[in-house]
């Protein structure tokens, strides 16, 4: 079948082709190559580096092998406790340590507290790739708007970029945060639910073990907390999470933001150190091992330096 | 059946005392028939870079060849190699891509970085970093593998000790998977060079 840019028989052979008059959408912006009469690309998508955003080219495969019977794998989640208060001089957040990945713990000291910009930091539970992902496309953004105005951010810009992120994937992209940050109009406290819902609250908890920190704030919230009773009842919070709840475990974070000033103290308490360690550990005696067969190759350094080498000529 | 569970892999990195253990298991199946017995895991991006690859075997091997392309553009630009931490967030760019449509596969990453000090690393299918000081699994054989390295592993060895380690971690995990094993391949690098070793190892 020969090349053929006749309008007609295109808008016969592909009835979507008639939505875009000029037949714009057949040419490729990036290079001006036009596509078969097949509607086949000539030049192959792998030859351009991608230019950002959601690449969505296994799908159709991977939806043939969903109804071949094939399970998804489980993504790593950080079934969590997150939490964040708001006391009389700024904002405590804090959260667990544990990530994992179905019932297994993937990573024990894991971070949820995402920075955003040096007076706004954000804990997120869900799927740890997109809340790291959300997260650090949001940041860049905001240092961008920084240089643009050249002011502080400010929490409530990054609460929008997140929420409008979040609900043009309708959900799919599972990421609950909890924001926290002081800016110019005071300290600010905000929940994003993965559809792109928010909340604006004096204290908040994420996660699965959401409900066990809850009952602490419940009972001991009251406001014009001091710094060391934020501190005390962020990390009481997520104890309650860690202890209560199977998704959440290991250390405590807190990071504590003030006008001026933020303090991330990593791995804050440590209430489940490994203590059934043996001190000998296991030692194998060398060659203890069957080998087949040995490579060795030396790795040569790239640069090599002549030392003393003949002066230059005039 | 999952879909990790179609080739079976067993992959795992060990941190030492200014070096590295890459090692993974041989066995390439279709379910549960073996096809292979000396199939490639682990691939070398630069001399003191390496990448593991667990999970459907054809999504590794493209993984791998479109990161191949990434660092050699890379290099060309830049006239230098990718440092680890570079290379990792590369790495999770490329999976996060495909967020709603990934690719099945888990690297595990491990390198010798400025100062030659090691990084290891390992991510899920989407991406998700996971920075460990210690050690890193990944593969059908991940559970075995993290209880074996809980309890063998032991910080700062030298480069003997940790090649007998991370072996026997390997070994004794691969054998109590059975979609993994055939042998293993262990890969150790120091400042000054490279040793790759094939292990002996059930053949069931």
């Amino acid at each position: 079948m020969p090349l053929t840019y006749d309008r007609e028989a295109l808008f016969d052979r592909f009835p979507l082709a008639s939505k875009s008059k000029n037949l714009s959408h057949l040419f490729d912006p990036r290079k001006d190559i036009p596509k078969s009469s097949f509607g086949v690309r000539m030049v192959k998508m792998t030859d351009l580096p991608t230019k950002g955003g959601f690449s969505f080219d296994l799908c159709t495969r991977n939806q043939m092998l969903l109804d071949k019977g094939v399970q998804m794998p489980p993504f790593r989640k950080t079934g969590t406790t997150i939490v964040g208060l708001v006391f009389q001089d700024g904002v405590v957040l804090g959260a667990d340590t544990r990530a994992t990945e179905g019932p297994i713990v993937a990573d024990k000291n894991c971070e949820k507290i995402h920075f955003m910009a040096p007076n706004i930091y954000c804990c997120g539970a869900g799927t740890a790739a997109d809340t790291e992902a959300v997260t650090d496309m949001v940041s860049s953004q905001l240092q961008l708007h920084r240089y643009a105005t050249g002011r502080e951010s400010r929490v409530v810009t990054a609460l929008t970029l997140l929420k409008s992120h979040l609900f043009s994937y309708q959900g799919h992209v599972s990421a609950a945060l909890v924001l926290g940050g002081v800016d110019v109009t005071g300290p600010h406290l905000h929940t994003v639910y993965p559809h792109g819902s928010t909340d604006t609250l004096p204290f908040a908890t994420m996660g699965s073990g959401s409900l066990a920190a809850m009952s602490v704030f419940e009972s001991k919230y009251r406001e014009g907390l001091t710094r060391e009773e934020g501190i005390e009842l962020v990390a009481e919070a997520i104890c309650a999470g860690i202890f209560n709840d199977l998704g959440s475990g290991s250390n405590v974070d807190v990071c504590v933001i003030t006008k001026g000033q933020t303090e991330y103290l990593r791995n804050y308490q440590l209430p489940n150190p490994r203590t059934y360690i043996s001190s000998k550990g296991y030692s194998f005696v060398k060659g203890q091992t069957e080998v087949l067969s040995t490579k060795i190759t030396p790795i040569q350094s790239k640069v090599q330096t002549v030392e003393g080498g003949d002066a230059m000529e005039e | 059946m999952s879909i990790f569970e179609y080739n079976g892999s067993a992959l795992v990195a060990m941190v030492g005392k200014n070096c590295f253990a890459i090692a993974s298991d041989r066995r390439l199946g279709v379910q549960l028939q073996t096809v292979a017995t000396d199939f490639q895991r682990v691939f070398k991006i630069h001399d003191r870079l390496y990448i593991g690859l667990s999970g459907l075997a054809t999504d590794a091997q493209t993984m791998y060849q479109k990161l191949v392309f990434r660092h050699k553009l890379y290099q060309l630009r830049e006239e230098r190699d990718m440092k680890p931490q570079t290379f990792a967030s590369l790495v999770s760019a490329l999976l996060y891509e495909k967020r709603f449509g990934p690719f099945f596969c888990q690297p595990v990453i491990a390198g010798l970085g400025d100062n030659d000090e090691p990084f290891i690393c390992t991510m899920d299918c989407l991406g998700a970093k996971e920075l460990a000081k210690d050690f890193v699994v990944s593969g059908t054989a991940s559970e075995s593998l993290y209880g074996a390295c809980e309890s063998m592993y032991k910080p700062d060895m030298e480069p003997e000790e940790l090649f007998e380690t991370i072996s026997q971690a390997l070994l004794s995990s691969v054998d109590r998977d059975c979609l993994s094993g055939w042998g293993g391949y262990v890969l150790l690098v120091t400042p000054t060079e490279v040793q790759e070793k094939i292990l002996k190892g059930r053949m069931d």
